[in-house]
């Protein structure tokens, strides 16, 4: 098993290379959260590739509602066996099953709720996490989430929800980079503090830098077990967006654009092909 | 003949959304612009720059924004909202329903990135169904220009137009060819060629391309009409009528669905007053997906050569 930084830094190529190869897609979100999708999907998440199972029974689930960092979620699940690496080529061109965002209508393995309209993803994660318990099925739901898509209304139904059903098998990540679209998060909509927001509702708060590998499993691993305590817990993860290549970091212009030639060079020189994986 | 009819140039029709609603600021100072996190992509850097006071960031909010502009209405303020085309709509809609159609309150709705021409971000955010939401609202006027002249005339014509109002329109670079600082003329249809064979009325991006065909039906010998039906709601049911009662069939092409858009709106016209035969250029009940604009359109039947298809089916249905 290659080491868990080798395989964020293999996501981080496919990042830019599948963006760069259709001249559309989001990369600054997708490197920002490399790290976690990495330890999730290689360490944390009991989770079975092949065949792939929409029910996901005895098995941790895994929600991205932030659906246009989608060449982040397709690359890890090509490593992790759900498809051919080699279809990640096909990202965002016709008659491919990696749309621009997920879709289950395509029949992708690994996808199982269309994303891209944001805001939507917690309601899905806490219905999922709700029948798990009605089967008394003991395995966790994960969820992620930009913090600018929280501006959306329907995530707070969502908050208020999942404390009042001790919706406690629930463990949601806000990817908190401090950017979106026209802007800081700050400036665009004046976020604030998410930590008091969180816990005025009745969730278990936790921290990391998801940035830092040690930490993001540390921290995952922390969360599973505040499990069952009757709360859902949220991790603020502070990230960069565009970690990993340095003419892209914590601009939110990278945000949705693709790279030149040019700087796909300059961004695949930063981030040297691990020997255990390789490109697509 | 068909074969004049030649583009000035290629531009978005969102980018004359920018320069209209620039103009509809300095000509009204009631004019205010809200959107939801895309003021770049809805072309709103220069009315922004100029009326900063007048610009609301309403942040990813987008029923919060409908609401807002619903309110600021009351005091006179005129708001033009802006988002893509699905979250305009499709994700407002019960807000739009109530707070504004309703209530009957002077809200633009204006609604960029509409239809298959979206591009890669695929389905999610190609909306198909948006042209029927709209017109069903009782009291919303459906506007859906051409090119980027007629989408600036209309943005500038909307403010002195009272009511809610949808604007459509679309994302890339597309043939501009109608004139510069012409007068928009809400609820009245563009006749762009005349003919006796056979009518061709479009809508958006489709009106191009419908010049398009008929430029390819005109080589193959038949007196094609075209009509630029850029408002849907009000529908100008006279010029349809005339028209068909020229030509005894028709093609309507629009960039939707083709249940509950462009053309089942000039089917009931045609049905009340002049059954004859129609073919319907549109998505067929799907979803689409991602892919390049011209890749998606050939696929998904709204090509050239897919009105061409129709028109030859709709002739042929007539000489029966
Ligand atoms: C309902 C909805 N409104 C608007 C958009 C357009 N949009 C896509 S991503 C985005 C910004 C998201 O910000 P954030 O969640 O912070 O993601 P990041 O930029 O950090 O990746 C917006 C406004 C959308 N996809 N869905
Ligand atoms: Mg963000």
């Amino acid at each position: 098993m290659p080491q868990l930084k080798d395989i964020a830094t293999q996501i981080r190529r496919d990042i830019v290379r599948m963006v760069h190869g259709c001249q559309s897609g989001h990369p600054g979100g997708s490197l920002g959260c490399a790290d976690f999708f990495a330890a999730l999907y290689f360490k944390v998440m009991q989770h079975k590739p092949q065949p792939f199972d929409m029910d996901g029974g005895d098995q941790d689930l895994f929600f991205l509602s932030n659906g246009h960092i989608s060449p982040v979620f397709y690359s890890t699940l090509a490593h992790a066996g759900y498809f051919d690496k080699k279809e990640l080529s096909t990202f965002r061109k016709l008659d491919s099953r990696l749309q621009g965002h997920p879709t289950t209508h395509e029949g992708l393995p690994g996808i199982r709720i269309a994303s891209g309209s944001l805001g939507q993803g917690m309601s899905v994660a806490i219905g999922a996490a709700l029948t798990k318990k009605l089967n008394n099925d003991d395995r966790f739901v994960f969820s992620l989430h930009g913090d600018g898509e929280l501006e959306e209304g329907q995530n707070w139904e969502a908050i208020m929800f999942a404390p009042h059903h001790k919706v406690d098998n629930l463990i949601v990540t806000v990817d908190w980079n401090g950017q979106q679209i026209d802007g800081t998060v700050e400036d665009v909509a004046g976020l604030g503090d998410l930590e008091p927001k969180f816990a005025a509702f009745g969730w278990k708060v936790l921290h990391m830098d998801g940035n830092n590998m040690d930490e993001v499993v540390a921290t995952l691993e922390k969360a599973i077990s505040l499990t069952g305590k009757g709360q859902p817990i949220v991790i603020l993860m502070k990230t960069v967006m565009g970690k990993g290549v340095d003419f892209m970091e914590g601009h939110h212009e990278w945000h949705g654009i693709a790279p030149s030639d040019e700087q796909l060079a300059k961004a695949l020189a930063q981030l040297p092909e691990p020997a255990e994986l390789g490109d697509y | 003949m068909v074969k004049d009819i030649q583009p000035l140039n290629e531009k978005e029709t969102r980018a004359g959304f920018g320069e209209g609603i620039l103009e509809a600021g300095r000509n009204n100072p009631n004019v205010v612009a809200l959107t939801a996190d895309l003021l770049g992509s809805m072309k709103l850097n220069a009315f922004i720059k100029e009326f900063p006071d007048r610009f609301v960031q309403v942040g990813i909010a987008e029923a919060n924004m409908i609401g807002i502009a619903a309110g600021m209405t009351i005091g006179g303020k005129i708001p033009y909202t802006t988002t893509f085309a699905n979250f305009s709509t499709g994700r407002v809609y019960d807000q739009i329903r109530q707070s504004v159609a309703y209530s009957g309150k002077n809200v633009k709705i204006c609604a960029s990135h509409a239809g298959l021409t979206l591009g890669e971000d695929g389905a999610t955010h190609q909306i198909l169904e948006d042209i029927g939401m709209m017109k069903m609202l009782p009291g919303m006027t459906v506007i859906v220009p051409c090119d980027f002249n007629q989408t600036k005339a209309a943005t500038i014509a909307i403010a002195d137009y009272e009511g809610p109002v949808y604007l459509r329109f679309g994302r890339p670079k597309w043939p501009n060819f109608t004139p510069e600082n012409q007068k928009f003329e809400v609820g009245k249809a563009q006749v762009l060629h005349e003919g006796t064979d056979i009518t061709l009325f479009a809508c958006g991006h489709m009106v191009w391309l419908s010049i398009e065909a008929g430029k390819i039906l005109e080589e193959k010998g038949y007196s094609v009409e075209i009509i630029n039906i850029h408002t849907i709601k009000p529908l100008d049911e006279e010029a349809v009528l005339k028209s068909i009662t020229k030509t005894r069939c028709a093609v309507t092409a629009e960039e939707h669905n083709v249940l509950g858009g462009l053309g089942d709106s000039i089917a009931q016209v045609a049905a009340r007053h002049l059954p004859i035969p129609i073919e319907y250029v549109g998505t067929n009940d799907t979803f689409g997906e991602s892919g390049k604009p011209v890749e998606l359109l050939k696929k998904y039947g709204l090509d050239k050569e897919h009105i061409v298809a129709a028109a030859e089916k709709a002739l042929a249905r007539k000489q029966k």
